[in-house]
């Protein structure tokens, strides 16, 4: 067993681990954070995805010893005080889901290239995300919704958000 | 669920610590870099080393650096930075083409350059780049170091001359005046491996004839340099013709095999196609005329 000391969503977390754990499996089964997927477990689909020191990867693919020292945030993460990350408001407004496998990496690449780069064009966007795949093939809508955040990087208040539903029926 | 068979984990401090610790856990063990090769492999246990050292926080080994004749490139140096890198977009602009049809972006935030030359894969990028670039390969072992023409490094299809206690630190490419680099890959979706690639680098004389030319190829069984194809450029006006004949001669000397990417036939025709277009980015790029 070897000691890690792994921030993760700000939170200093310390366990012991065998070397072979890989980080999705630390997530989900050491720590019970199973917002985070586990996939194809072969590094093609992206589900797995969470972000180490801010850039997105494929947590299939780390070792759980190699986050040691190291910031992991996950889509635990993005929601404070009951108020939603823009990107996950995206998601709602542009129906970025359907079934919701692949949602939580879509979630962190698409903050990750937020924080990167505020006003990605839609190739950016694309190309950011072309590493995960949503077998409900919702891409157009994951991208609008990417697309949505970039455009409220405040997101919306709960009191924006009813209004912006009013709005929308009234329109509608 | 794809679990690793155990092994011993240790993270390097310094080059010289990540030799101790090789040559402490003996021949079975492994360096990880990115791990994007190596873990997967461990996951099906076609690999399984006894210990790991993991070289991931030696931040001396990633690095782009620009000197007078050369660019030394860290072992380290993840296929992002490579990407993003200003002095290699200047000198060696295949590295930007191949670097972004390597796998994807995600893989791309772990995957090092040094990691890719070891795994040696045959459908692998960075090695043809580095070999058309005629790049030389630092080795440090417990003995010193010792530098390697990519031809004396690369010895085949997963198979290098690194000793298992030594590692790679550095990669160097000559810089030449008036020179073009490209790089081609066909792939069946975005990220995979290719069906066939080609690159090229092309240095011009001051009369704009071709003093120097690198081709390399991956997946269709060409290890070397296409030194016929080469040949037919090399002290030539690259005109379309001659540019044509060396892409011929290219796919002359491949020994692509039939697989689920493609039959030999295609990827041989391919391995034509993607060496004319190289070339021809190359040169245009050595004069100026394109980006």
């Amino acid at each position: 067993m070897t000691h890690i000391s792994v921030t993760i969503n700000g939170q200093l977390v310390e366990r012991d681990v065998d070397p072979r754990v890989l980080l999705v499996h630390f997530l989900r089964d050491d720590l019970g954070m199973t917002g985070t997927h586990w996939g194809c477990d072969t590094t093609n689909c992206g589900v797995c995805s969470v972000l180490l020191d801010g850039q997105p990867v494929k947590s299939c693919t780390v070792l759980a010893v190699m986050a040691d020292g190291h910031e992991v945030r996950t889509v635990e993460g993005l929601e404070v005080d009951g108020v939603l990350d823009p990107i996950q408001q995206g998601f709602m407004e542009e129906h970025g889901l359907q079934c919701g496998f692949c949602t939580p990496g879509m979630l962190m690449t698409g903050r990750a290239l937020l924080d990167e780069n505020p006003h990605p064009t839609e190739h950016e966007i694309r190309e950011a995300i072309s590493g995960q795949i949503c077998r409900c093939t919702g891409y157009a809508t994951i991208v609008r919704s990417i697309q949505w955040a970039a455009d409220h990087p405040a997101g919306i208040t709960n009191g924006q958000a009813e209004q912006h539903a009013v709005k929308e029926e009234a329109s509608a | 669920m794809q679990i690793s068979a155990p092994f011993d984990y240790a993270r390097a401090t310094s080059v010289d610590d990540a030799i101790a610790l090789l040559e402490k856990f003996g021949e079975e063990s492994r360096i990880i870099a990115g791990g994007h090769s190596l873990l997967p492999m461990m996951k099906l246990r076609l690999a399984r080393p006894e210990a790991l050292v993991d070289i991931n926080q030696l931040t001396e080994l990633s690095h782009v650096t620009e000197e007078p004749d050369r660019i030394r490139i860290g072992a380290m140096t993840r296929h992002v930075e490579l990407i993003a890198s200003p002095v290699l977009a200047r000198h060696f602009p295949i590295f930007g083409d191949a670097g972004r049809v390597i796998a994807d972006p995600l893989v791309r935030n772990r995957g090092t350059i040094g990691g890719s030359l070891c795994q040696a894969d045959p459908g692998e990028d960075l090695t043809a780049v580095c070999i058309v670039l005629d790049a030389t390969v630092v080795l440090r072992g417990p003995g010193g170091e010792r530098t390697l023409t990519m031809g004396d490094f690369h010895l085949g299809p997963y198979t290098t001359a690194a000793a298992h206690d030594e590692i790679l630190t550095e990669i160097r490419i000559p810089l030449r005046p008036r020179s073009g680099s490209a790089y081609e890959k066909v792939e069946r979706r975005v990220g995979d491996y290719a069906v066939a690639a080609a690159g090229a680098s092309v240095a011009l004389a001051e009369d704009g004839s071709v003093a120097e030319i690198g081709i390399g190829l991956a997946a269709v069984g060409l290890d070397e340099r296409p030194a016929a194809a080469e040949a037919v450029l090399r002290g030539q006006a690259p005109t379309p013709e001659r540019i044509a004949e060396a892409a011929k001669a290219t796919a002359a000397a491949t020994e692509p095999v039939d697989d689920l990417r493609g039959t030999a036939e295609y990827k041989r025709h391919l391995a034509e196609e993607l060496t004319k277009r190289v070339i021809a980015r190359a040169i245009a790029r050595a004069k100026g005329t394109q980006a």
